[in-house]
């Protein structure tokens, strides 16, 4: 992600052929900001369409003009949402669930990372292929008898069972990239404290955890979002009598959507997607760069 | 090895494994089981042999719906990867050429920031912001632009262009994680190669085929099987934005949300546990052919 930067030495003695070539590539240069800048709008534009629409009544939004400032600022909308349209309740249930559920898969997809990448028993291999073949198959191949195992185990509506699938469903990647990640550790160290003494569990928490930290944060990172993100999980597990006060904040939001068109404003769903756009922008604005990082981690290996 | 290896190996590898099992394996391979039942989603069945799959083969929606899938299958990743691919050379070659290093446009910090933020946002709720931004009258972002006397485009209630919206969308929501992922790329290919190149006269489209496009060539890999398995899902963005689950007019309607509506809303859970058994094996086809298609002598960095 660094720029590639010119070194002293090689850019004086490029200097003088490269210089006529300059004010040739000067219109390619024109055309890169344009497309950039339009690409840059297109990004923003529908989100800032958002905020501004969160403000505006119907009559305003019907009007058109979609850029155009509201009338006046208030924000009743941004409480109907969080009170009525239990924005604040959506929330707080995914922050339950993907805290546990996130904590969940660091610790029990370390631990068999861990354990294949380190320790040479039979069957070894054949673990580590049957999770990562789990990465070949999009997660709403099995539906149906994820639905049946589910409601067999009484877990259906339940916060343990929607937590439990989260898991086992982010093992595959998270098994598969520690385990790489683990074997790019020097061996040394954890040598050296084996002949010490340290016994197995020791080492894992106080030599192999602190120096796999880089790893283990982009992946928390890269699970956190997913299972933030995720939609289709909780529209399986979550369903039947009285589902609608667990649900998380994707299925809240995507259940506005579709009755706000019947009998709400408009604006209260504007003002329930800003406030969960905005968590997002400020966790971005923090973290920007070790976000980056996790997300394409996965990718860059 | 020490004494007590493998009561460790064990106690790290129990849990996550029976998670594993249970909700990941178990619910692949009850997949094949159910697929030769009449399962309804509820309670007991029968097994009524291949009937689910000479059913689904004359199903003229299954068709449909793997159409529409291959459409985005194809485009999805095309689209995708060229619009990131420009847009990343942009930011870090595109600049001007100041004495031969080869340099990011200025702002390219910004808009590789910008850029990247939707892939932070829940599909679920980048569907909900588009079903409002496609919106067929005034209130929609895109026709509110144009001026009162404009017939406002129906979009996703039109059936010729229901599936190109939502094509767009996951284009929109895909660039930016590429142009962060290529720009890493291009970041690691050496400096001296462009100057080298650069001092032999070439220009930067040039530079772009010859040097840029083959050193990517791994990653580029690594980002069609990625685009290739959100092609083959969309499911929260269908399930969000297109008109009754799939339409108009079944114009939208994908595999993901046959399985759903088989097994949720038709009571057809064996059904739609077949669906998913052939899905199981197009995925596997994709997997061999991509391998296949794309195994060319990558050039070392």
């Amino acid at each position: 992600m660094t720029d590639l930067k010119s070194n002293p030495s090689t850019a004086a003695a490029t200097s003088a052929p490269a210089a006529p070539k300059q004010r040739k590539l000067n219109p390619l240069n024109g055309v890169a900001h344009i497309a950039l800048f339009l690409w840059a709008l297109a990004t923003a534009g529908p989100l800032i369409w958002v905020l501004l629409a969160s403000f505006k009544n119907n009559t305003e939004i019907f009007l058109g003009k979609p850029f155009a400032m509201p009338e006046h600022f208030s924000f009743k909308t941004y409480a109907d949402a969080w009170n009525e349209a239990h924005i604040g309740q959506y929330f707080l249930n995914s922050v339950f669930v993907v805290l546990i559920s996130t904590a969940g898969t660091m610790l029990l997809g370390a631990m068999a990372a861990y354990v294949l990448a380190r320790y040479k028993f039979p069957g070894n291999r054949a673990i580590y292929y049957l999770f990562v073949s789990g990465l070949a198959f999009p997660t709403f191949m099995a539906l149906a008898p994820l639905f049946g195992i589910m409601q067999s185990l009484n877990l259906l509506n339940t916060y343990t069972g929607l937590i439990l699938v989260y898991i086992a469903y982010s093992l595959s990647f998270t098994v598969f990239f520690l385990v790489a990640f683990f074997k790019t550790l020097p061996a040394e160290i954890d040598e050296a404290a084996m002949v010490d003494g340290a016994g197995h569990l020791r080492r894992f928490f106080q030599i192999m955890m602190p120096m796999a930290k880089s790893g283990l944060i982009s992946i928390t990172i890269f699970n956190i979002v997913g299972q933030w993100n995720q939609y289709l999980l909780p529209v399986v597990v979550m369903q039947g009598a009285g589902a609608d006060s667990k649900w998380v904040l994707t299925q809240g939001i995507a259940n506005i959507s579709t009755s706000a068109g019947y009998h709400a404003e408009w604006s209260t769903l504007f003002a329930a997607l800003t406030l969960s756009i905005l968590p997002m922008i400020v966790v971005y604005a923090i973290f920007q760069r070790q976000i980056q990082a996790g997300l394409t981690a996965g990718a860059v290996k | 090895m020490r004494h007590g290896k493998y009561p460790f190996i064990i106690g790290f590898l129990v849990v996550p494994l029976a998670l594993y099992l249970v909700f990941v394996v178990g619910a692949y391979l009850q997949m094949f089981q159910l697929s030769l039942t009449d399962w309804s989603g509820f309670g007991g069945f029968n097994y009524v042999g291949f009937d689910n799959f000479v059913k689904l083969w004359d199903d003229p929606v299954v068709w449909t719906a793997l159409r529409h899938n291959l459409f985005l299958l194809i485009l999805l990743p095309l689209v995708t990867i060229a619009l990131a691919l420009f847009f990343a050379f942009l930011l870090n070659v595109g600049g001007k050429s100041t004495g031969g290093g080869t340099r990011g446009v200025w702002g390219s910090k910004v808009y590789r920031i910008i850029f990247f933020f939707p892939q932070l946002l829940a599909l679920a709720i980048v569907g909900v912001i588009f079903g409002r931004v496609f919106g067929s009258d005034r209130s929609g972002m895109i026709n509110g632009l144009f001026p009162e006397s404009w017939t406002p485009w129906l979009f996703l209630a039109d059936e010729r262009w229901a599936l190109t919206c939502i094509l767009a969308v996951l284009i929109w929501q895909a660039v930016g994680f590429y142009v962060v992922l290529f720009s890493a790329g291009m970041g690691s290919i050496p400096e001296e190669i462009y100057e080298a190149a650069a001092l032999d006269g070439a220009t930067k489209i040039t530079l772009f085929f010859r040097i840029t496009l083959p050193l990517l060539w791994s990653t580029l890999q690594v980002a069609w099987v990625y685009l290739g398995i959100a092609a083959f899902d969309a499911f929260a963005l269908v399930n969000i934005m297109s008109v009754n689950q799939g339409g108009p007019n079944n114009s939208t309607q994908v595999l993901s949300m046959q399985i759903y509506l088989n097994a949720f809303k038709f009571s057809q859970a064996g059904y739609a546990s077949a669906l998913g058994v052939v899905l199981f094996f197009l995925t596997l086809t994709f997997a061999a052919l991509t391998l296949r298609v794309t195994r060319r002598d990558a050039v070392d960095a």
